[in-house]
């Protein structure tokens, strides 16, 4: 692994606490530069609360995160980061079109109170042809599928020109046919050197472009190495630890199991 | 039409008509992106507290009102923010602690249960020389910045997260969408009133996005609505004799069944329908 300033993430001892309660114990992680990781678990085992608390959005009860070479504190460099949240979250209470939403993703390039500017909206332009979406520029965001606003929440990550992708489940609810597209585009961003940090519940046709997987369990890791050493084709995590009682102490209540 | 031009009141009120119109909408437009439609009421309640807080220390009302809306607009995103007490529960302390702390400190200054109607349901009418100059600088004031930030505004009601990932300053723009919120209540308190000020931030904006695909549309359709219902509620309340608050309210609810019935209309013709999603994933 690259001891290099420059890695994307580098995450030490990362404890989280919701209301009192304990979610994450302890947790070690790092995207080196164009990486692939996969962080898998049941829900409720803490994956989105550690990509929530590694980009700033929760505190941290203990542990240390650097962004780039920084400390998640002083990093200023917002832009290098692009965060594609769950899907559900969209669609807002006004109409928006893919034009628009994508150009937020330019905000940390633009100065207050200006206009976009040409190389603002050559890079939304970009974007949303690299996700394939150039026909649907002008639709409002409520008018496409699950798998398309997903594409175009990758483009609005894009536009930013992102480093390090942290992506919370773009699979869920994403039919076959736009999982393999979806596949393609990150297998063609990794390839040109994005790293990115993906959260999934299963990996599906994202399987092939993962360099490493780990499987978080009640909030530690219980895993981390190569896909093929997951116990179980997609469903790795549930599988794991039978024998282990399926919901420990103290993190009962949160998330579903299956 | 002309016999109407001709009293400086009617003049005095559709200039006020015009600044709340769209000043109302342009910043309503931020609050339905952020479902926050009802915090409109919330500071609406309170800045009674703050009009019968003048009427008790002689100040000006509109002054008082702009104080203590502002105040109590910080409050509530500071409950938000860092508060354990939910968005709703929060305005409905607002509701009741705006409401009663009104009618008591009115009580307390002697004036009668008429002075705060005027404020409840507006007075379009009495509004003076001096309440419109305040009226038209905070109007502007607003209008320059809902739509001169909209860039930011909009990344922040559009996704929290992602703008607060991407660096975006989320908790002072949150805070300055509520204050704004709280300058044009006190901007339209004198034109539709307290208790409707709220509508005419709401109505227009989900009249205009019954026929619209993009924000920019929504925001500016919504701005032209809003002007269209102020201006033709002063004017028809003056013809049928009514209060021009609940007029202007009605006139922005008749355009959107109009809007909602033609943009059913049209979707339909178009072969498609599109489910709105109202649904939220929180982990």
């Amino acid at each position: 692994m690259s001891t290099d300033t420059t890695q994307p993430l580098k995450a030490r001892g990362v404890s989280v606490a919701l209301d009192g309660r304990p979610v994450l114990r302890q947790v070690d992680l790092d995207v080196s530069a164009g990486e692939f990781v996969a962080l898998l678990g049941a829900n409720g085992s803490g994956k989105s609360t550690f990509v929530r608390a590694a980009t700033g959005l929760i505190p941290m009860s203990g542990g240390t995160v650097e962004l780039f070479g920084t400390p998640l504190a002083h990093f200023h460099e917002r832009h290098r980061i692009g965060y594609v949240p769950q899907r559900s979250r969209a669609v807002a209470g006004v109409p928006a079109t893919v034009h628009e939403v994508v150009m937020s993703g330019r905000l940390a390039h633009r100065r207050l109170f200006g206009w976009s500017t040409k190389a603002d909206a050559a890079a939304v332009t970009a974007a949303i042809s690299r996700v394939g979406l150039p026909d649907r520029t002008r639709s409002s965001l409520s008018e496409l599928s699950g798998g398309q606003q997903q594409r175009v929440l990758i483009a609005r990550a894009l536009a930013s020109e992102a480093e390090l992708l942290v992506m919370d489940e773009p699979t869920a609810g994403v039919d076959h046919d736009n999982q393999e597209s979806l596949a393609e585009l990150l297998g063609g961003l990794v390839h040109e050197g994005t790293s990115v940090l993906l959260v999934a519940h299963e990996l599906g046709p994202l399987r092939p472009l993962i360099d490493r997987a780990i499987v978080l369990h009640a909030g530690e890791i219980a895993y981390e190495g190569p896909c093929e050493g997951l116990v179980g084709e997609d469903h790795a995590h549930v599988h794991m630890h039978t024998g282990q009682p399926p919901i420990p102490e103290g993190l009962t209540g949160e998330g579903v199991w299956r | 039409m002309t016999e109407m031009l001709s009293y400086e009141f009617m003049q005095r009120a559709l200039i006020a008509a015009v600044f709340t119109g769209l000043a109302a909408p342009a910043i309503g437009t931020f609050l339905v992106q952020r479902r926050l439609a009802l915090l409109g009421d919330g500071i609406g309640h309170v800045a009674l507290t703050g009009v019968a807080l003048g009427l008790l220390t002689g100040f000006a009302p509109v002054l008082t009102a702009v104080v203590v809306a502002v105040a109590g607009a910080v409050v509530i995103e500071l409950l938000r923010m860092f508060g354990r007490t939910s968005g709703d529960v929060a305005l409905a302390i607002l509701f009741y602690g705006g409401l009663s702390g009104g009618v008591l400190l009115t009580n307390l200054a002697g004036e009668s249960a008429a002075k705060l109607n005027s404020y409840l349901f507006g007075s379009i009418t009495t509004v003076s020389d001096g309440d419109l100059k305040v009226v038209a600088i905070l109007a502007v004031l607003v209008i320059a910045l809902a739509v001169g930030l909209s860039p930011q505004l909009f990344a922040v009601c559009q996704d929290e997260e992602h703008a607060r990932v991407s660096g975006v300053p989320v908790r002072l723009y949150s805070i300055l969408i509520a204050v704004l919120a709280a300058v044009t209540i006190t901007v339209a308190m004198r034109t539709v009133g307290l208790l409707l000020v709220s509508a005419l931030m709401i109505v227009p904006v989900a009249a205009s996005q019954q026929l619209t695909r993009s924000f920019r549309t929504t925001h500016a359709a919504a701005m032209a609505i809003g002007l269209f219902a102020a201006l033709g509620g002063v004017v028809s309340s003056y013809q049928i004799n009514t209060q021009p608050g609940p007029t202007i309210v009605m006139l922005a609810l008749a355009v959107f069944a109009v809007a909602a019935l033609f943009g059913a209309a049209m979707r339909r013709l178009r072969g498609h329908r599109q489910p709105v999603d109202f649904a939220r994933g929180d982990i």
